[in-house]
């Protein structure tokens, strides 16, 4: 029973992880049906320089809101530099070029910073929780209280404000939303500065587990897309859902089955899920007005 | 005009290698995995390469001979390591090579040193690059089957028998893995569980739990390298283990204390190298010398501490430096064969001694059983 306890409380932790990257992808896909694979450096840029801030003796709130800023100015310049030049490109090589940028984040934040590990101090001490002969760390309840967040955040921002709404509105019909008078190149601007801003956030919770280094992001990221799409792309329900179902999944496997297929049986389960609901749990499917 | 222009450059070039050769010069060559995948590798052993070979040059040479030295970054990949092998020995007619960070690479130049009579000297871990014995190849890391039998000497001293291992599926935790389970049976040691974690995984509780169960577990070791060792070791603080753990080699460095956090890490053995505890070693070692000479000369250069793995390509260079010097040639023949005799000789690694039979010259002893203490090291042998 402790055991199947201690399974959940893994799940959930490394659940979070995922959905708290899977949500960075949500806003940029729902303004631009583009899957933004910069997004995990955005989460690697979190934790790398709020490590460096921190060092530099910067407390750790104000190390974590500069890199925040930071992440979220380097979103906007992916827009601006990158995407926006290439706007009547199909979005397919818009994806390739999130892939582009990707690769040059990581290689400039292999000169910028350097090639080492590094660690934040988790946020509430490293006790563990008891829980009926189950531990949690109080950092894994930081991560899950940070996805639940930003998922209440983004769930009032594209159902409740007229901002999100016009976001939609982009995604769906870019011409239309013009003529309604919405100005789609700042909704394009906000969308990346807000995923890249989100993404480092969840990198400066996470980081104090899984660590950082320049190159993470390719792992998160890829983890993430796949919450992503169980869940149903730019839902941030199913983000939500999807990641903690996802590390369900591969604590479940791991602690039952055998930890040589942990990573195996999950992707085999999105598989399967999405042959059934191509959408993913959450996802719409596309209406085509004629 | 464009032919003109292309006979002036090789007339030139031939000049250039004329003059060369009438300067007396020691040609060595070198290909590290600088970059790539293998770069926690192959960093730290360009670095060191290029400080010693401008640290024996300063010092008026070899026998008034310079070195000089060239250096590819094969980024991890055989393919590259092949065509820089072959570059080193056709066109920079070097005397001997150093290099092949890894295991895949080494295999590579190992073939065409073999082939051409150049001495090579490889800084990869598995046993098969010595054994069977090849001519002209050696090399300095002790093998990771070295590392296991040390760990297992240790348990038995103290009546462990029945472990559980968690091993990282990266290519050091694997080969490792491999190593141990294969060495198990003669050291007596029985292994009860076998779990394994992706490199980049975030929680190992599921696995350390399953171990937990295991009826009769009396230790845990974990071969792995980067951050699944730290988070491997946080979980088992977490989860409240109160049998001890064992780490590889690969993980022996002051950074996986910070990582890992002095708590958590506390009571943590593994087999390290004289180079990591330079501190603490007595001033009577056979080894102090050389290792706090080369940690503070690094340390100077390049304002980090020189890893484990720089150590096996200083090593390197120290020994091909006293070979070609005790030869009193630059043949490669007479270099290979002077490396062959290398008797008692110390470096930051171990005491090397070389036989016909025998082209990695090392011992258990090589290895030193410390534990972490007081977020620090305690040598325990």
């Amino acid at each position: 029973m402790d055991a199947l306890l201690q399974f959940i409380f893994s799940g959930m932790t490394v659940g979070a992880v995922y959905a708290l990257v899977a949500l960075g992808f949500t806003i940029i896909y729902n303004a631009s049906d583009v899957v933004n694979f910069a997004q995990g450096e955005f989460v690697m840029l979190g934790g790398m320089i709020t490590v460096f801030a921190h060092q530099a003796g910067m407390p750790l709130p104000l190390a974590a809101a500069m890199a925040v800023v930071a992440a979220a100015g380097g979103g906007v310049a992916l827009n601006r530099l990158a995407i926006e030049p290439a706007r009547s490109a199909p979005v397919v090589s818009l994806i390739i070029i999130t892939i582009g940028a990707s690769i040059l984040i990581r290689g400039a934040a292999r000169l910028i910073f350097d090639k080492q590990l590094h660690r934040l101090p988790s946020f509430s001490g490293d006790t563990p929780i008891r829980i009926m002969g189950a531990t949690i760390l109080p950092q894994s309840l930081w991560v899950m209280g940070g996805a639940v967040a930003v998922f209440i955040g983004l769930w009032l921002f594209f159902s409740r404000t007229l901002t999100g709404k016009a976001v939609l509105a982009t995604a769906n019909n870019r011409i239309a939303a013009q003529l309604v008078g919405i100005n789609t190149r700042w909704i394009m601007t906000l969308s990346f500065g807000l995923s890249a801003a989100i993404g480092a956030l969840a990198g400066v919770l996470v980081t104090p587990i899984t660590l950082v280094s320049y190159d993470v992001g390719v792992a998160l990221a890829l983890k993430g897309f796949a919450a992503a799409m169980l869940g149903g792309m730019g839902n941030p329900r199913g983000a939500l859902l999807g990641g903690i179902l996802l590390g369900l999944l591969e604590s479940m496997t791991a602690g039952y089955l055998s930890s040589q297929y942990k990573d195996a049986v999950a992707f085999i389960v999105i598989l399967a899920v999405l042959f059934v609901m191509p959408q993913g749990i959450f996802g719409k499917k596309p209406v085509e007005r004629v | 005009m464009k032919t003109t222009t292309r006979t002036a450059f090789a007339v030139l070039l031939g000049m250039g290698a004329l003059s060369g050769a009438a300067q007396a010069e020691i040609r060595l060559g070198a290909s590290v995995s600088a970059t790539g995948p293998a770069a926690f590798l192959g960093d730290p052993e360009a670095k060191t390469i290029e400080m010693m070979v401008e640290e024996i040059n300063a010092g008026g040479g070899i026998d008034g001979e310079e070195i000089v030295l060239t250096l590819y970054d094969d980024g991890g990949d055989p393919n590259k390591a092949r065509t820089f092998a072959t570059r080193l020995i056709e066109d920079d007619e070097v005397v001997a090579i150093i290099g092949g960070s890894t295991t895949g690479t080494t295999i590579s130049i190992l073939d065409m040193a073999e082939d051409e009579g150049i001495p090579f000297i490889s800084l990869a871990g598995a046993i098969s690059i010595v054994d069977p014995v090849r001519e002209y190849v050696f090399k300095t890391p002790h093998t990771d089957r070295m590392a296991c039998e040390k760990i297992f000497t240790d348990m038995k001293a103290q009546d462990i028998t029945k472990i559980g291992m968690i091993s990282g599926t990266d290519g050091f935790g694997a080969s490792m893995q491999a190593e141990c389970k294969e060495v198990a049976g003669d050291q007596g040691i029985e292994i009860l569980a076998d779990e394994t974690y992706g490199p980049q995984d975030a929680d190992m509780t599921p696995q350390l739990t399953r171990i937990r169960d295991t009826e009769g577990v009396q230790a845990v070791l974990n071969p792995g390298f980067g951050q699944g060792p730290a988070i491997v070791t946080r979980n088992y603080a977490q989860l409240g283990f109160e049998i001890p753990m064992y780490q590889s080699h690969g993980v022996a460095s002051n950074a996986f204390i910070e990582l890992t956090g002095k708590d958590a890490a506390e009571g943590i053995r593994l087999p390290g190298t004289a180079l990591l505890i330079g501190d603490l070693l007595a001033e009577d070692d056979p080894q102090y010398k050389v290792v706090t000479e080369y940690t503070a000369a690094y340390q100077a250069k390049y304002n980090e501490e020189p890893s484990t793995f720089a150590g096996y390509a200083h090593d390197a260079v120290a020994l091909l430096a006293d070979a070609i010097a005790r030869a009193g040639s630059t043949e490669p023949d007479a270099i290979r064969d002077a490396l062959e005799e290398t008797s008692g000789f110390v470096g930051t690694t171990g005491t090397y001694s070389f036989t016909p039979e025998d082209h990695l010259g090392l011992d258990l002893s090589a290895f030193r059983m410390l534990e972490i203490a007081d977020g620090g090291w305690k040598q325990l042998d």
